[in-house]
């Protein structure tokens, strides 16, 4: 196998990859004194085009992907990125497009801003979006900002948020840098928000219960019309963690539910593609009592087209530079359109299906904690297989042996051991066959030859890597020769 | 058109294994009151070529796209060589998730480690994170780690740093106890070290400024670096031009403990303002709190070199709470990009290409300042991106020039009262000297 | 297993007492569920400490876990060893692996801590 080098070990002084036109203005040699120059960028790459597409095609190649195979990855919703949607991103009218230009040169831009944001609000139930954040994350924070400006103008942006255990670390993260403390809730037997604890712990000293529906174990919180009363009934707002929304498209409006303030992923449920890390989106949408502190600026229609609204006095400011993701909102805009409506409901139906196949499937095979109906995803755990040593880690590295991406492992907290599998609706049969067929030859070896697991992957690029010593002393950009 | 890879008999025998006959049952535990009782309110499913005709259309609407611009002001056109996009492209740099399962993901965690090495190359910092969302973002999160660092409270805001910017970081700290100061810019257009000198004192965590600034001017790094190290304060250096750092000294060579900033510039075309690329980079005594996934180099149980995600205990999913930053999904693809660009211009390609954007520029400058009525704002040294004054406001002058098919400089009177007469102007390695020529050629015009 | 003249907290820090000294590290385990321990923060000499308040944290690679202190009193002495071989808590976590060394304030605090007998009937029932 040849191991790919780093692009610095071969770069070499002369070889070039791209050359410029000859400057066609008067050089100004003057202009550059005084000013503190570089003498040259030290090791910096000099290597051919051929070597770079090699490189980056070879580097490619020890990747996995969707265009692949199945990612069962619970709350990640890895479903299938469409190529007609990077088509319609890549039109030179979006793409050299300046942020700043003139309004009336830029309408077609403006018009899919606001018709993404009118789109989200009729899938979501709610009356405004803004598309400024740029992920999941930045989209909690903002959340949750527009929450605590809500309440200063109504005179006490109060102490505390609630959130439920089962929640992923973006949640309490965001609610910190807020400036709130975090009150965790208990889930209960059946896996939903303990409401007699949510009671309790609801007092007008808490500004916001921070919610993800159906919940990480991919229950549906039933409850949820009581949870909201509980959470209004003291004041406070009910946010939702949108995640998990691939569950409900075009079946419940989280907004007809209570749902006061929710981010949408357009990296998971509306198909844009997760880039090995980004750029995804996270839309923001709120009720009409939390629209006047949107982020700046919002985009309004009138008669004659369309336009930037700057004039937003209680607005809560700006979470990025210009309007947010732009052509990852173009991307999940043509994706809504190809669907329509009975696509669009048809995503939350087969995602459920294939879901619940898996997890008949598999339900005799590892240990389910809860018992209750679930949706686009599960929770299985290690529990069956700890007692042959075998933990979920080693579960997930012999999958890799079988062809398949590892689930989402170890979360939420309150499954110890877990495996949340979600296959999403853009799975075929045969996928989902071969994953579970690949799972149950895992538990079968687990019991007979454990140390198969333990030692796996065996025929990847990489076998097991040392993430200890990386952590304890990390190496984290090419030190230059010394290494080599 | 829907991508869902189920045949009737599928669904049969799926629904049958699960025990239920329609799929309607799945979804029982849904209380009545909140189910959608009617389809949704949207547009029919349009067929691809329906699809493609539709947003061709709207593409056609975008005329700001065709025209010649002068903008600048924190998004930049640079030439993105062909290899970019057509390695970018591929569905197994676009479609893969994060690199939790490194085994897997190689080819991802590769690439950001020459990411994270370049950025440090180009910036003069020890380590580098694998990406944040944008330049804005960026200095909010810069912010919010010197004070983490040293736990004072004030920070110093230079008014030259585009609005953006400044108005993200006061996003970003209004809940976390960090104060704002604000520092104004000088007669050369640069920071005035006056007042910065006399504001900083032991209560500054951080003086942040950006370099090139918003106005094109380029800072005294190096003082500003010593003023605030004399006071114990961290210095942060933000570029929201990432390519004038082909040939500008790296800011951590100028006394920089913190390098945040965009890197739009490199590989990425405007995109109406996204999707774009945040970066930061910082010394390595400071690494443990550093925001954003970086990437690390390892071995695997043969031996055999690897890259993983690592220091993981700085974030979110770990943390919690008390995580460095609450950042999960970054702008992965985009540093990609960035790679791919940055590893093609190389060491002479960045140079020149720099070059071209300063002689080009101040080319411009040269030829707009002649004109009369016109004439230079700020006597400081520039990058590519230059202010000047006009006898009034250039409203009616772009919408002149708009006339002509040219989109001239940014009005700077909506940002900064006191520039109101003013425009900001940038000039790239794009423009040929006939469309640096038109512009000057159309500005006298229409200022007749 | 567990040191018969170490006292436990229920946090799975153990005590040392030495006159009115105090040496703290965390228990065997501990760095068994921590796993492979990778960074240890240490706090500065000099601190004053009350009881439960945090010392600080030790992080591997995929968890990290607060310290609290088991009796009150003064850091005059933290495991510098630690910041180069973090690694000595997974090794020897009631020897080299210590993490600091306090001037007890109050001596009656030992008392409301356990004892090794004590400490291993506790391990037994987190079990269940």
């Amino acid at each position: 196998m040849i191991r790919e080098p780093l692009i610095f070990e071969i770069s070499a002084k002369g070889k070039r990859a791209f050359a410029l036109p000859k400057l066609d203005v008067p050089l100004e040699k003057d202009a550059l004194e005084g000013i503190p120059l570089r003498k040259e960028i030290a090791d910096f790459p000099q290597v051919s085009e051929v070597e770079i597409v090699r490189h980056f095609t070879r580097l490619s190649q020890v990747n996995y992907c969707v265009d692949i195979g199945f990612y069962p990855l619970g709350s990640c919703t890895m479903k299938y990125n469409p190529k007609v949607n990077e088509r319609a991103a890549s039109l030179p009218g979006f793409i050299f497009s300046h942020p700043l230009a003139p309004e009336d040169l830029v309408q077609g831009n403006l018009e899919i801003l606001k018709r993404i944001a009118d789109s989200l609000s009729e899938i979501a139930g709610m009356d405004a979006f803004t598309i400024q954040p740029s992920a999941g994350a930045q989209g909690e924070l903002t959340g949750m900002m527009l929450i605590r400006a809500c309440l200063e103008d109504r005179g006490n942006p109060r102490k505390i948020v609630l959130i439920p255990d089962s929640a992923h670390g973006t949640n309490p993260s965001s609610a910190h840098l807020c400036g709130y403390r975090v009150q965790e809730i208990k889930s209960n037997r059946a896996g939903t928000v303990d409401l007699d604890d949510l009671s309790r712990n609801m007092t007008e000293d808490v500004a916001a219960l921070m919610l993800t529906n159906p919940n990480t174990l991919g229950i549906f919180e039933w409850d949820i019309k009581k949870i909201a009363e509980i959470v209004h009934a003291k004041g406070g707002f009910l946010y939702m963690d949108g995640a998990n929304m691939n569950a409900l498209t075009g079946i419940c409006r989280p907004g007809d539910a209570g749902v006061d303030v929710i981010h949408i992923n357009l990296h998971k449920t509306f198909s844009t593609p997760h880039g090995g890390g980004g750029p995804g989106s996270g839309p923001v949408g709120v009720k009409n009592v939390l629209e006047p502190y949107l982020p700046v600026p919002i985009i309004k229609q009138s008669g004659s087209g369309y336009t930037l609204d700057f004039d937003r006095p209680k607005t809560i400011g700006r979470v990025r530079s210009f309007y947010g993701n732009y052509l990852v909102a173009v991307r999940a805009l043509a994706y809504m359109l190809t669907l329509g409506p009975e696509g669009i409901k048809e995503i939350a139906e087969i995602a459920v299906l294939n879901a619940n196949y898996i997890r008949k499937s598999l339900d005799k095979d590892y240990d389910l904690k809860y018992d209750s109906p679930t949706l686009h995803e599960c929770v299985f755990s290690d529990k069956l297989q700890k007692a042959f040593g075998i933990s979920n880690l080693d579960i997930a590295k012999r999958l890799i042996d079988y062809g398949v991406h590892p689930p989402t492992m170890s979360f939420p907290l309150i499954v110890p051991g877990a495996l949340m599998i979600e296959p999403t609706e853009t799975e075929s049969k045969r996928d989902l066959d071969l994953f579970i067929e690949a799972m149950k030859k895992i538990a079968g070896e687990a019991r007979d030859s454990a140390e198969l697991l333990k030692s796996a992957p065996h025929h990847s690029y990489v076998r097991r890597l040392d993430e200890t010593s990386a952590a304890r002393n990390p190496v984290l950009k090419w030190e230059g020769s010394k290494t080599s | 058109m829907s991508y869902i890879s189920l045949s009737d008999q599928d669904k049969k025998e799926m629904l049958a294994r699960i025990g239920i006959s329609t799929t309607e049952e799945l979804f029982c535990c849904f209380p009545d009151e909140i189910r959608l009782k009617r389809g949704l309110r949207l547009p029919a499913a349009m067929p691809e070529p329906e699809l493609i005709w539709h947003f061709e259309a709207l593409a056609a609407k975008n005329a700001a796209a065709r025209y010649p611009s002068f903008l600048g002001a924190g998004s930049y056109v640079h030439f993105i060589p062909s290899i970019v996009d057509c390695l970018a492209a591929r569905g197994e740099f676009v479609t893969p998730y994060t690199p939790y399962q490194p085994e897997v993901s190689q080819g991802t965690l590769q690439v950001v480690f020459e990411y994270q090495t370049l950025i440090c190359q180009l910036t003069g910092m020890d380590v580098a994170n694998a990406s944040l969302y944008d330049g804005a973002s960026a200095a909010a999160e810069a912010v919010l780690m010197a004070h983490r660092l040293n736990g004072r409270a004030r920070v110093l805001v230079a008014r030259s740093i585009h609005p953006h910017y400044r108005e993200t970081i006061r996003t970003y700290t209004k809940n976390v106890g960090v104060t704002l100061d604000g520092i104004r810019a000088g007669e050369t257009g640069a920071i005035d070290l006056d007042e910065l000198a006399k504001k900083l004192d032991q209560d500054v965590a951080a003086v942040i400024v950006q370099s090139p600034n918003f106005f094109g001017c380029i800072e005294n790094l190096e003082k500003i670096g010593q003023l605030a190290h004399d006071r114990q304060a961290l210095l942060i250096a933000t570029v929201a031009e990432a390519a004038s750092l082909g040939i500008l000294e790296a800011p951590g060579k100028l006394g920089a403990d913190l390098v945040c900033g965009e890197a739009q510039s490199f590989g990425l075309p405007p995109s109406f303002g996204g999707p774009s690329l945040g970066f930061m980079g910082c010394r390595k005594e400071f690494v443990r709190q550093l925001p954003g996934r970086i990437a690390g180099q390892t071995k695997d149980v043969d031996g055999n070199r690897g890259f993983v995600l690592t220091l993981s205990t700085r974030e979110q999913h770990i943390r919690r709470e008390k995580a460095t930053s609450n950042i999960c999904t970054n702008q992965a693809l985009c540093a990609v990009r960035a790679t791919i660009y940055l590893e093609t211009m190389g060491q002479n390609g960045l140079k020149e290409m720099a070059l071209h954007n300063f002689h080009k520029a101040h080319y411009a400058a040269d030829r707009l300042a002649r004109l009369k009525g016109v004439r230079k704002k700020f006597s400081g040294k520039f990058f590519n991106e230059f202010v000047l004054e006009f006898p009034k406001s250039i409203q009616g002058l772009n919408g002149y020039l708009k006339g002509k098919g040219i989109i001239g400089g940014l009005d700077l009177g909506s940002f900064y009262p006191e520039l109101g007469n003013c425009g900001l102007f940038c000039v790239t390695e794009v423009h040929k000297k006939d469309e640096i020529d038109g512009l000057v050629r159309a500005i006298e015009e229409g200022l007749r | 297993m567990y040191p018969q003249d170490f006292y436990y907290s229920q946090d799975h820090e153990w005590v040392q007492v030495k006159g009115d000294r105090a040496l703290v590290g965390i228990t065997e385990f501990a760095q068994k569920q921590l796993g492979d321990v990778v960074y240890v923060e240490l706090p500065a000499i000099g601190v004053q400490l009350t009881v439960h308040q945090t010392i600080g944290s030790i992080e591997s690679v995929k968890a990290v876990s607060e310290v609290f202190s088991p009796v009150s009193g003064e850091v005059v002495e933290v495991n510098a060893e630690l910041n180069t071989s973090p690694e000595l808590v997974n090794q020897d976590p009631h020897g080299k692996g210590w993490i600091l060394r306090l001037k007890i304030k109050n001596p009656a605090d030992v008392q409301s801590l356990m004892k090794a007998a004590e400490y291993e009937k506790f391990l037994e029932g987190l079990a269940h």
